[in-house]
């Protein structure tokens, strides 16, 4: 049965329509690939019983033609997202073993269209990553190897539970979340899909606060098509999340395969990075050529407030984090360090329940918005943000449909290779990523190509505010023209 | 900008996190690591430029003053580390 683990979810869907497998048969293949890939450390929670629960209630509608767009499709999902009566940890010491009476809005309706939960999937500690080092579960492995070589690499972060467990087929698709790079990067680093909706566009009511400006939840799937399927599950107007947009969910599926001719793809002259390795460029060349043979125009863009994107960055989602972290204080839920007084209980409780990279944040938003330094850092940087999102207004003012740019400045490194005394280092991985989140833009990111290592290395497009459709069109293209990449499995 | 090892005791009393002695001089190391990075900021003209506060353009939606939840105080204290029926328990806080 494991070859039922290689079929793309739009594959499965077919399949369990024709009743050649059930659910059951299905969800169990994927059981059962989860538990020989323990080694990718992909999952921090298996839900073997409830997934079964499921998928027998999936063969049941499925039996009746009461299916739902999703029924039967097993899934992981990120332990960001609140289920209820299900350990739920942001991958953090300080949650400790709390279990939601409630469930996220993404994952009810996950649940309502008829998915099948597998498991909670690691992710960094709060999402504050880019290689799921920080989880308080260890590091998640990626599935891809450099040719010849035994080095352990990062999937990338922060869903890189996600992006590593989609690749290596342990379930057919997963639910992500991306502040300022974590679902594109990882889906970058293993030849996955993995798309950042606008934001507004899925609601944030039950997932895990990070920087709430900022965080979008998407899905990371093995295909396109599969992405769009996932994402018209996920998204939609939600009374809970006053920031989620009341506008209609389009069928995104039916804008794959869609003719993108005559679209006008931006090329921004500023993600030209000095140093940037040969086989990045050549890749962004190929997606470029692939666009335009299928009949897009390429015009040179100017979004001159790129390089400003990362530090701006680093000043609004840590002062952000300081503020939604400020509920971790041991008294509702999880960690509790005793202390003499209820300012040392509080202190200690932190000091133990937060890892180093949370505190780390934590600390620099507290003194961005502390009293002398609020308008120095904190009140600058959101107007740099209005200046990024306005290069952004410009270019799309100018006819531009969509953007085309790197996903990442790298292939994905070793285990520990990076961030040891300067945090900015690994940083710098969300360059092409975090100027999207910045401006609340979609964007999508498309496997491509391989580095000369045998390592993938993905494309991102940028689309206009609630225009993901175009994204999926464009990166049908991008995926035909490229194909499908499959890790060598070895564990 | 950067920060002296007092300062990085005074933010981390304001943020709640207890740090000991021999953690400060590499906290303190990363946070100017950070602020080093962010400087660049100051070279950017902001004259006139608006602060984001709403990434969409959107009106702020209002709910209904209607009673819609509640009767939960179990499953509000369900995760608590100390609770004495539906209270949190605390170190005392009034002498």
């Amino acid at each position: 049965m494991t070859d039922l683990t290689s079929l793309t979810l739009a594959e499965a869907r077919k399949g369990l329509a024709d009743k050649t497998f059930t659910s059951l048969e299905l969800t169990d293949a994927h059981l059962s690939a989860m538990e020989a890939a323990r080694a990718l450390n992909a999952f921090v929670l298996e839900t073997p019983d409830q997934a079964r629960a499921m998928a027998r209630e999936a063969d049941g509608k499925i039996a009746k033609g009461d299916a739902g767009p999703l029924a039967g499709i097993p899934l992981g999902i990120k332990d960001l997202f609140a289920t209820e009566g299900i350990r739920t940890t942001a991958c953090s010491k300080i949650l400790g073993d709390f279990k939601p009476p409630y469930e996220s809005t993404v994952t009810k309706q996950l649940w309502r269209d008829g998915a099948v939960l597998l498991g909670k999937l690691n992710n960094d500690e709060f999402a504050m990553g880019s290689s799921n080092e920080t989880s308080c579960f260890g590091p998640v492995v990626n599935p891809w190897r450099r040719e010849g070589s035994n080095t352990t690499l990062v999937p990338g972060g922060s869903s890189g539970g996600s992006a590593s467990a989609v690749a290596a087929l342990l379930c057919m698709g997963a639910t992500a979340t991306d502040t300022g790079g974590s679902i594109r990067q990882p889906a970058a680093f293993t030849a996955t899909v993995g798309i950042k909706p606008t934001y507004g566009r899925c609601s944030r009511w039950g997932i895990v606060a990070f920087a709430s400006s900022l965080d979008q939840a998407g899905p990371i799937a093995r295909s396109v098509r599969d992405c769009a399927m996932l994402l018209r599950s996920m998204a939609g107007h939600d009374p809970k999340d006053t920031t989620s947009v009341d506008i209609a969910v389009p069928n995104y599926e039916a804008a794959i395969g869609k003719s993108v001719k005559g679209m006008r793809i931006g090329i921004p002259r500023e993600y030209r990075l000095d140093g940037m390795p040969a086989e990045i460029e050549k890749l962004w060349e190929a997606g470029a050529a692939w666009l335009k043979a299928a009949g897009a125009e390429l015009v040179e863009v100017s979004l001159p407030h790129t390089k400003y994107a990362l530090p701006a960055y680093y000043i609004v989602a840590p002062a952000e984090a300081s503020s939604n972290l400020a509920r971790y204080d041991g008294v509702r839920y999880g960690l509790r360090e005793q202390g003499r007084n209820i300012i040392e209980m509080y202190e200690n409780s932190r000091a133990e329940g937060f890892g180093a990279e949370v505190k780390r944040r934590v600390m620099i938003g507290t003194y961005v918005l502390s009293a002398g330094y609020y308008d120095a850092y904190y009140l600058r940087a959101q107007k740099v943000r209005t200046l990024i999102k306005k290069d952004f207004e410009d270019c799309f003012a100018k006819g531009v449909d969509a953007i085309l740019t790197p996903a990442t400045p790298s292939a994905a490194f070793g285990i520990g290779e990076k961030g040891g005394a300067d945090p900015v280092e690994m940083y710098l991985n969300d360059i092409f990523t975090v100027t999207v989140n910045m401006a609340g833009l979609p964007g999508i990111a498309v496997p491509a190509g391989k580095d000369a290592q045998g390592l993938p290395l993905g494309l991102q497009l940028i689309g206009r505010p609630f225009d993901e459709e175009t994204l999926f069109s464009l990166g049908e293209v991008i995926e035909q023209a490229a194909g499908r990449f499959t890790p060598v499995r070895w564990w | 900008m950067s920060v002296d090892a007092a300062t990085v005791r005074r933010i981390a009393h304001l943020a709640r996190i207890a740090v000991s002695d021999d953690e400060v001089p590499h906290l303190q190391g990363e946070l100017n690591a950070m602020l080093a990075f962010v400087e660049q900021l100051s070279e950017v003209n902001v004259d006139g430029v608006d602060p984001m506060t709403s990434v969409t353009p959107m009106e702020m939606k209002k709910r209904q003053d209607v009673v819609n939840d509640g009767e939960i105080a179990d499953d509000i204290v369900a995760n608590a580390p100390a609770t004495e029926g539906h209270f949190f328990l605390v170190p005392k806080v009034v002498e």
